[in-house]
């Protein structure tokens, strides 16, 4: 959808004859609408910037969003929408930047009352409906990479190995464990082995709260990867009824060392490694 | 999620990501925990659920399901029932036996989930897809 010349010749002329009245109402009305959560200096400070963009475009030729003339336009749309929704507003106090020029629009061609005013007005309406949509289009694809952003954000915070011991190290699992994340589990359990040259590794299964085949084929992964690089896991965190939900299903851990708590489980491996635990005797007096 | 939850009629969600497995899950962790089912009884059904769900969203290309509580007079449970469109299961028997799979997992979802609940009923052809109803009652 493109504003023919004559029609983007008035449209310059309009917007840019009482440039500084036309970003004061134009602020007006983002602010009425945003009450107050933006300070009214930087709100004019982008009305301003989208309207030199908008002048710019259509003194360049035929005003048209998709062009290589707009390309300015563009990006002062998209900076809008990326800052809003990096701010936490919703697609409608985003666009409303931008749908509040119809209104400052509709005042002025009020008020030239000239002929073909209304088809005017029209064809500035579609135009503002399409920067609208543009900016909706890209405040959306900001928010979902945001999200795509926690989501990994999330992973790495979920999945932390611990040492515990010297040569003894521990990924506490907590939630759910689907593809994804046990692929970041195995990673960061494999590296920390490497790092520490830790010969063992317990795998704390407390916060996980169903155990079903695909969690257990993904634990018995990590776990065989493990021992090809050496070392030797145990699982732990085994709580009766995930216990019984195991037998039920018929999944076997095979010769894999399994306990019910961390606490046995580095008691288990320090024995192994030789480590002797003893309460200190309580000193007599004579 | 759990919170809104009308136990009064039966539940259903659609599985169409795993994100709506973990969904399946805890409608019927919170389903299971209305009918007082114990901690026990609850991981195993919860576990069927999200055995008998994965299956219908890798085999049966997606479906829904329904949760519904039900009561034969004596003791409370929990009838969930599994329905997808799919190609069905050709061969039932072997698809019940322990360790066989056709998708790479360790191939006891299916005959586990049977183990994990008290009634188990399936339903499959490849004209209407595969329709799974398993029923866990109160102790």
């Amino acid at each position: 959808m493109a504003l023919s010349t004559e029609e983007t010749g008035r449209l310059v002329a309009l917007l840019g004859a009482q440039a500084d009245r036309v970003t004061s109402r134009w602020t007006e009305i983002v602010t009425s609408s945003l009450r107050g959560r933006l300070s009214q200096a930087e709100l004019r400070r982008q009305v301003q910037d989208l309207h030199s963009a908008i002048i710019t475009t259509g003194e360049q030729g035929d005003f048209d969003l998709s062009a290589d003339n707009a390309a300015e336009l563009r990006a002062a749309l998209s900076e809008l929408s990326r800052g809003r929704a990096r701010q936490g507003f919703s697609a409608t106090e985003t666009s409303i930047s931008v749908f509040a020029l119809k209104d400052v629009l509709a005042e002025l061609v009020q008020e030239s009352d000239g002929k073909g005013a209304l088809h005017d007005y029209v064809a500035f309406a579609k135009l503002v409906d399409e920067m609208g949509l543009f900016t909706f289009d890209s405040f959306v694809r900001t928010r979902e990479s945001l999200i795509a952003d926690q989501a990994e954000q999330l992973l790495e915070l979920s999945t932390p190995v611990v040492k515990l011991w010297e040569g003894v190290v521990a990924v506490p699992l907590v939630g759910t464990l689907d593809s994804a994340r046990a692929q970041v589990v195995m990673e960061r359990l494999l590296q920390t082995l490497v790092d520490t040259s830790s010969p063992y590794a317990i795998i704390d299964i407390t916060g996980v709260p169903a155990v079903d085949t695909q969690v257990a084929q993904h634990i018995l992964k990590t776990v065989v990867a493990a021992r090809l690089m050496g070392a030797d896991c145990i699982i732990s965190g085994i709580r009766p009824q995930i216990a019984q939900t195991i037998v039920a299903l018929g999944i076997e851990f095979g010769d894999i060392a399994t306990k019910a708590s961390l606490a046995d489980a580095l008691r288990h491996v320090l024995r192994l490694t030789g480590v002797e635990t003893a309460r200190r005797q309580p000193r007599r007096d004579a | 999620m759990t919170a809104g939850i009308d136990l009064g009629h039966p539940q259903a969600q659609a599985i169409r990501s795993d994100e709506d497995v973990v969904r399946v899950r805890q409608l019927v962790r919170a389903v299971a925990v209305a009918v007082k089912l114990s901690l026990v009884d609850q991981t195993k059904v919860v576990t069927a659920a999200s055995e008998l769900a994965r299956n219908t969203l890798v085999y049966g290309g997606g479906g829904a399901v329904e949760v519904t509580i039900v009561d034969n007079g004596r003791r409370k449970g929990v009838r969930i029932v599994f329905a997808d469109s799919g190609p069905g299961i050709p061969d039932l028997d072997l698809a019940l036996t322990d360790g066989y799979t056709t998708g790479g997992g360790l191939g006891l979802g299916l005959s586990g989930a049977r183990r994990l609940v008290d009634e188990f009923g399936i339903e499959t052809s490849a004209a209407t897809g595969t329709r799974i109803t398993v029923t866990k009652w109160s102790r």
